[in-house]
């Protein structure tokens, strides 16, 4: 599978990460040598094989349904690049 | 020899005793760190805390009935969170993050009264093997043969090169593909990766969940056997932690592994394999021969396909772990042009504040679990896991007790000597360990000699699920067998 510098610019996109125009040819380029190494896994007969899901087969453990943290909003937002009157401020989301 | 070369068993020793207090003891580490900047590998000191924790350890110690890990001086990986000290994950966009709470492990280990020293360089979100990814810069292997500086592999690399050179008595490190067990090897100590679910990983930044544990990197594999007593057991803030009874590791150390069946994976076995690599394995099976142990040659089949799998996998979970990392909470946030609007936030704080492997590793993963490739790469990937797990399952079952490997493809590298390569070579390091985070196994690197340039390798054992009793006990055969005792000589 080889990526173009379009999926390599919608990958970025999705991602969330700022790619230049000039960094994307060089950015497909990556990505299909990564992929390419993958497909290795097509060569292995996976019919009637369930994806594992869970490490250790175990039941995740209930818990009552209490409480059992809170009230630390300042300790919540001491590390917020910015926060206002008890939120975390972002730029203007909704016009 | 100074104290800060000492080992945690005979610290801990010396400390009952009271013939060495835990501030003399800090103190030593303090001053050794502070003679060892040149290996960068201590990126945030902590020597009032350091100092504090240990005058504690020393009432503590004096009231007697203190714990084994009271007043031991450790180095606590960046991954970490620790508690108003930075806790970076050596990365850019989560500078200045000071952690209002501690990680599990490192709750528990100071509640046995050990000491933190500082938080230890690693490959940026623990994703590399030669620790050349982290913004705080390389790490430096203290074993150096020639003109070149070697990487202490990664992404341990600053908790490996830290104890190897004596500044500290032990470290923590994690091991997501091998990260605990490549850098140890290639800086020749111990470092153990847990059953998956031994250790909390709760407080430690999650790189892929599925595959991340903690261990410690230590001098021998007593000091792992007892430091690990200290990480271990159950923690409801982690639901994947296992309830289950941690037992009591060094008393396993029994040193007899008379009947018990060694297995040799014929896959491990690579094409292009280094002659010396062979040799010690060789070595390492004539060791456990010689203990009275029964060699067996086994098969699993699907090794070749581990490393592919991985990095489909890993990636994948790491692109959901780090979406988190978005200018809002906590860590960097990018300046923002006029008319900016959140979008452009979270791209150019992500652009800024990711290395180039995270950003790779992060785009793969996002690539793999887009619509349309779910099934093709994720979903095959984790069948493929399936299939790694049974093989290990099915030699366990045919009554294997521990399967001997080679830990690394190779020893240490010189620092950018893998920059021109491509990024799947890289990863090619992690080919002997990755299996056994795939497969969610305890496994460990014990060093068992040097090459002819005289740099350490080391071999890995593999136990059974939550046995890292027999596990560490098989390690200390090899260990105690191999007599590996030389040191790196100082440079720095």
């Amino acid at each position: 599978m080889s990526i173009d510098v379009e999926t390599a610019r919608k990958v970025a996109k999705l991602a969330r990460i700022r790619v230049e125009d000039a960094a994307l040819p060089g950015l497909a380029e990556q990505l299909s040598g990564i992929l390419t190494f993958m497909e290795q896994l097509n060569e292995v007969d996976v019919t009637g094989v369930e994806p594992m899901v869970s490490v250790t087969p175990m039941r995740l453990k209930r818990r009552a349904d209490v409480v059992t943290d809170g009230n630390i909003q300042a300790q919540v937002l001491k590390n917020a690049p910015e926060a206002r009157e008890g939120f975390f401020a972002v730029p203007k989301v909704v016009e | 020899m100074t104290a800060n070369s000492l080992t945690i068993v005979a610290a801990r020793d010396a400390l009952k005793k009271r013939e060495i207090s835990a501030v003399d003891l800090t103190m030593s580490c303090l001053t050794a760190i502070d003679a060892g900047d040149g290996l960068n590998a201590f990126v945030w000191k902590t020597p009032e805390l350091a100092l504090e924790q240990a005058r504690a350890a020393d009432a503590r110690l004096a009231a007697g009935d203190a714990p084994a890990m009271c007043g031991i001086p450790l180095g606590i990986k960046d991954l970490f969170c620790t508690r108003g000290v930075p806790s970076q994950a050596a990365s850019n966009i989560l500078k200045g993050f000071k952690p209002e709470y501690d990680s599990t492990v490192t709750t528990r280990l100071f509640g046995d009264g050990a000491v933190m020293l500082g938080k230890l360089n690693m490959d940026e979100f623990a994703m590399g093997s030669s620790n050349e990814t982290s913004c705080y810069g390389d790490v430096v292997n203290p074993w150096k043969v020639d003109d070149r500086k070697l990487t202490p592999g990664g992404s341990s690399g600053g908790s490996a090169a830290a104890v190897a050179a004596d500044l500290c008595l032990a470290a923590t490190g994690t091991d997501t593909g091998g990260s605990i067990r490549q850098p140890a090897a290639f800086t020749g100590i111990t470092g153990i990766k847990p059953t998956y679910g031994r250790v909390s990983r709760w407080g430690i930044v999650a790189f892929a969940s599925s595959l991340d544990q903690a261990g410690p990197m230590t001098k021998s594999v007593r000091d792992a056997a007892i430091m690990l007593q200290s990480m271990a057991g159950h923690d409801p803030k982690d639901s994947t932690s296992a309830d289950i009874p941690v037992p009591d590791f060094e008393a396993a150390l029994t040193g007899d592994i008379r009947g018990k069946v060694i297995g040799i994976p014929r896959e491990y076995r690579m094409d292009g394999m280094p002659a010396e690599i062979e040799a010690l394995w060789q070595n390492g099976i004539e060791m456990m021969k010689g203990a009275g142990a029964a060699i067996r040659d086994i098969s699993l089949p699907h090794t070749k396909y581990a490393l592919p799998a991985y990095y489909v996998i890993a990636p994948a979970e790491a692109s959901s772990n780090l979406a988190r990392y978005d200018g809002v909470k906590y860590g960097h946030r990018a300046t923002l042009a006029a008319g900016d609007g959140i979008t452009e936030m979270y791209e150019k704080t992500r652009a800024e504040g990711f290395g180039p492997e995270v950003q790779r590793r992060v785009m793969v993963g996002t690539y793999v679990l887009s619509a349309g490739f779910y099934d093709a790469y994720y979903n095959r990937a984790r069948k493929v896991r399936a299939l790694i797990k049974r093989d290990f399952e099915v030699v366990f079952a045919e009554g294997v007790d521990a399967i001997l490997t080679p830990a690394t493809p190779s020893a240490a590298f010189g620092l950018g000597e893998m920059a021109d390569a491509d990024p799947v070579e890289m990863y090619l390091n992690d080919v002997f360990t990755v299996t056994v985070n795939l497969a969610g196994l305890p496994g460990i690197a014990v060093p068992v000699g040097l090459d002819a340039k005289g740099l350490p390798l080391g071999l890995q054992l593999i136990g059974r699920p939550w046995d890292e009793a027999g596990l560490l006990n098989h390690a200390h055969v090899l260990e105690t067998a191999a007599g590996f005792v030389s040191k790196p000589e100082k440079w720095w």
